[in-house]
């Protein structure tokens, strides 16, 4: 619904501070006899089950692993082929190469071009999109399941027979092109595509968009992308996952004769994102936005893999810090200031170290205020964390679990960051004992390892530097460089 | 409504016509005796609950000189109520695993509460407490606190959203100043600075009676159980006063109303929008799917000639933005970098949205046509049945049919509405309302550039 507006609960919203504590014992008496007790807050009682149906393990003939999930309580299906390569695997030079390549995928496959590919997907009633990230490409086919044995064929062929015709190159070419244009116009975008080119530099796989920049864009040809797939899309190095109103048995036929002629050629050593180097001292970048009504602000720096150790203790830590509506930032620069409509932060966990950002759109007249209100929580969760606040975070992330396996879209998204990061299938059972069982000192280590707000190398700033440059260099926060946008996204 | 078509379905009509009947979603419905409507539905597939309440009130029961305030109001809904100190609305569902949300429209203000199924007490509890005692704790502080942040929301949105200011100007074009669709929905800042507590508390009695709201509650239930729960939560709540029907004055441009704005955006962009009938009304459906033959897909025919063909368009949209007291169409256009000043550019787009409009009013779209986007449709319904919470899953649903349409389970009666349309009922919409001498003409211009 195109005009309300709404408080999305995981960047935003309401509560206030009220150091009060209200004693909530005063009703007893006041309503009918019917009333009900309000004096105490209900206690949920013992949290229920969540049964997930099996994982169906099979392999096709030409070695790809196929994995099955029933669930039949909607008529539809959802199948995603995982291609094990993105924009991490981009050459020097030619960043953007994984998502132009995937991009391509259904311009134009088989006998049918691109136009009518899009015809027969949409006559079916079916969804068939493709797209990447920096660790994986994926193809993604959600169809009626009375329509599946039409759609297969054209998932087939948008997997093993893209044309990468010269003409469809140029056309999308030119969308690309606009869209990384248009980067410009959005302040928190660019603050996101400043903050990634200054934490991880130019020469780092991170610090330019997956999507790559315009001289990367505008050079690529249909070879490079054809070697890009003909390297990297084959059945060793993908995996299918399927989701949805289907049974293993009757399916598996079916897969076998759409993709089982796709055979496995040579593939080059993928290449892998070394760890970037971590910052030294703070240092505050400065982009101009004149006229801005909001400063962006993103803060932090070189985070983790998502092979950690420390997986547990940095969720239940970021739960505390900015991963919840209750989290610190978010009560802080939201409820008990009013500076921002919500404030977050976050650990991007990928094969190698992400970034870890905290970030919130304040009212330009309140960005020193924030920025200072952002350090005080930053430093402030490098204190023992409160009991009560602790096994809220915890209890947030175990019990919502169950939660994220609703739909075929959510499990098949739960599956696909197994496969995408090696994890055992132990890992749904084993979440939410092991989230439980993160201890206070665990998560105080992990709050000093990984937050460390004078070696934070990075505070973005993109805002009315009229209005908020001379504040800042007042305010002695570090030392201060403006940075053109031109050059952030060159 | 719904422009936002998904995916869907194909078959023979007689299939289809089976389809339809098949989509229902079973409930049981009941009446507490303060008037609050409830509607029950079991789905056990996770172990989650969602408790979704309607409240029959938006932006357009604001009065003038308070615009954003059902809003505002539905923030202060999260404040905390006499049970329920400040904060700890949240930090208890948070405690119990839980989330919630909330969403103002013109029409309705809707709330959700997602829990797993241990803690439906719990969020029963807080539900009923805030319909019930909001007002024992509304205060000055309170509003003043939540002021501040729908400022900084109306920031992000418009002010500092690229063509943020598009939208509220394209409302203020089209309905008259004593019309509630005048004035968009995040308000004016001037009015967000204008109110009180005295405000809150006007608005609560007013509007926020049981018996202007209806409360669904889906999931991993049983029905029996639950509503028992429901009765012994919400009969204390006190019933309100009727509330009166709002009265509009009629809508009709004069001709066609041209404006321009700039703003800090590097591409040019065209916005057009037509007076159309209202959510569900003659004529509504038809114009979804017009929506989707011009605008929804590579083979639609604006996107296939300005975005595929002429690469002359980074992209283009058509919908039909439904609500109860009339709705509005839509088409935008944004321009790519060209050596044509922008204002030409746009020129040159209109001209052929207009020779495409034009086209549709003298042939019916081709059979194959409306089928695919038929076809979609039919699959989204599919398609929303796999969420029961959140926005827009079965219990949102569920209260959205009740509240627009009378009746719950109306899911097969709304694929209904488009399953039985014909190429020229569409071609009729066309010309019945996408009619070239009134509508609204939008430039956005970027800025000069420094």
């Amino acid at each position: 619904m195109k005009f309300e507006v709404r408080s999305a609960k995981f960047e935003v919203q309401r509560v206030l501070i009220g150091l009060t504590v209200a004693v909530s014992l005063a009703t007893a008496g006041v309503m009918a006899q019917q009333g009900p007790d309000r004096s105490k807050i209900p206690e949920p009682g013992a949290p229920p089950a969540l049964k997930l149906p099996p994982i169906q393990k099979r392999t096709l003939a030409n070695g790809l692993p196929v994995w099955i999930v029933e669930m039949h309580e909607v008529p539809v299906v959802n199948l995603t082929m995982v291609v094990k390569a993105g924009a991490a695997a981009d050459p020097n030079g030619k960043y953007g190469l994984a998502s132009f390549t995937a991009a391509m995928l259904d311009e134009g496959a088989g006998s049918k071009s691109a136009l009518e590919l899009a015809d027969a997907v949409e006559f079916l009633g079916a969804g068939l999109s493709t797209g990447s990230s920096f660790d994986s490409s994926s193809i993604r086919l959600q169809a009626p399941v009375s329509r599946l044995d039409d759609a297969l064929p054209l998932m087939a062929d948008v997997l093993m027979r893209p044309a990468f015709s010269q003409a469809e190159v140029d056309r999308l070419r030119k969308e690309r092109l606009t869209s990384l244009v248009q980067t410009k116009d959005n302040p928190s975008a660019l603050a996101s595509a400043a903050y990634a080119r200054l934490v991880f530099g130019p020469r780092h796989r991170y610090g330019t968009p997956a999507m790559g920049n315009q001289a990367s864009n505008t050079e690529m040809t249909p070879a490079d992308l054809r070697e890009f797939y003909t390297s990297y899309y084959q059945p060793q190095n993908a995996h299918l996952i399927v989701v949805g109103d289907v049974t293993a048995a009757t399916l598996l036929p079916k897969l076998e004769k759409t993709f089982g002629s796709w055979k496995n050629g040579t593939m080059p050593a993928k290449p892998v994102v070394a760890t970037a180097t971590q910052h030294g001292p703070r240092q505050i970048y400065l982009v101009d936005k004149p006229g801005a009504a909001q400063s962006q602000i993103r803060i932090g720096w070189v985070g983790v893999a998502r092979s950690t150790a420390d997986y547990y203790a940095l969720d239940v830590l970021n739960t505390v810090l900015g991963g919840s509506f209750t989290s610190r930032l978010n009560s802080n620069l939201r409820e008990e200031h009013g500076y921002a409509y919500g404030a977050s932060s976050q650990f991007d966990m990928r094969l190698s170290a992400g970034p870890f950002v905290a970030a919130a759109g304040v009212q330009s007249d309140k960005t020193v205020e924030s920025l200072k209100e952002f350090f005080k929580e930053l430093d402030g969760i490098k204190q023992p964390i409160p009991a009560d606040e602790l096994k809220r975070a915890k209890n947030y992330e175990a019990l919502g679990f169950p939660a994220g396996f609703e739909a075929t879209a959510d499990m098949a998204g739960n599956l696909i960051q197994l496969v995408v990061y090696g994890l055992p299938e132990t890992f749904f059972t084993e979440y939410v004992p092991k989230i439980q069982g993160t201890t206070a000192a665990e998560v105080l280590k992990a709050a000093a390892q990984y937050i460390q707000t004078d070696k934070f190398a990075v505070v973005v700033v993109v805002g009315d530097l009229a209005k908020i440059e001379k504040p800042i260099r007042d305010a002695n926060l570090g030392p201060v460089r403006v940075v053109t946008a031109d050059e952030i996204l060159k | 409504m719904a422009a936002g078509l998904a995916l869907c379905l194909a078959t023979t009509p007689s299939a289809q016509q089976q389809t339809a009947r098949q989509i229902t979603v079973p409930y049981q419905m009941f009446t507490l005796a303060n008037g609050l409507t409830v509607i029950l539905h079991e789905d056990h597939s996770v172990p989650v609950v969602s408790i979704n309440v309607w409240y029959h009130a938006g932006s357009a029961n604001e009065k003038v000189g308070r615009t954003g305030f059902a809003h505002l109001f539905e923030h202060l809904m999260f404040e905390g109520s006499k049970n329920v100190k400040e904060g700890l609305f949240d930090s208890v569902l948070e405690a119990a695993g839980g989330g919630n949300n909330a969403s103002t429209a013109n029409d309705r203000t809707n709330y959700y509460i997602d829990v797993p199924s241990n803690a439906l007490d719990l969020a029963l509890f807080l539900e009923s407490d805030r319909m019930g005692y909001l007002l024992d704790v509304v205060s000055e502080q309170m509003v003043n606190g939540q002021r501040d942040v729908v400022k900084n929301e109306r920031r992000q949105s418009v002010e500092n959203a690229p063509y943020g200011m598009a939208d509220p100007k394209i409302y203020e074009l089209m309905y008259p100043k004593n019309h509630p669709y005048h004035w968009p929905v995040i308000g004016y800042m001037e009015d967000l600075t204008a109110a009180s507590a005295e405000d809150v508390r006007e608005f609560f009695r007013k509007y926020y009676a049981p018996q202007n709201a209806s409360l669904v509650v889906a999931g991993d239930i049983n029905t029996a159980d639950v509503r028992k729960k429901i009765e012994h939560w919400f009969s204390d709540v006190k019933p309100g006063k009727p509330v009166d029907p709002i009265e509009v004055p009629p809508v009709a441009l004069p001709g066609v109303v041209k404006e321009t704005l700039t703003d800090a955006v590097q591409l040019p962009r065209l916005y057009l929008a037509w007076v159309t009938p209202a959510l569900y009304a003659p004529g509504d459906a038809e114009l979804d799917v017009a929506a989707s033959v011009l605008a929804g897909g590579k083979n639609s025919r604006l996107y296939k000639r300005l975005v595929y063909d002429m690469q002359a368009a980074q992209n283009v949209v058509a919908y039909q933005s439904s609500n109860g007291l009339g709705s509005m169409f839509r088409i935008e256009v944004t321009a790519r970098p060209s050596s044509d000043a922008p204002g030409a550019s746009l020129q040159k787009l209109k001209a052929v949205v207009d020779e495409e409009l034009s086209k549709l009013r003298m042939t019916p779209p081709d059979a194959r046509e409306v089928q695919r986007v038929l076809n979609q449709t039919e699959a989204s319904f599919f398609n929303r049945m796999e969420r029961v919470g959140g926005f827009g899953g079965k219990a949102d649903q569920l209260n959205g049919y009740w509240v627009n349409a009378g009746n719950p389970d109306w899911f097969a009666e709304d694929l209904g509405r488009y399953m039985t349309l014909q190429p020229t009922d569409i071609q009729a919409a066309v010309i019945r309302w996408l009619v070239p001498d009134r509508r609204i003409e939008l430039m956005v211009l970027p800025k000069e550039s420094k």
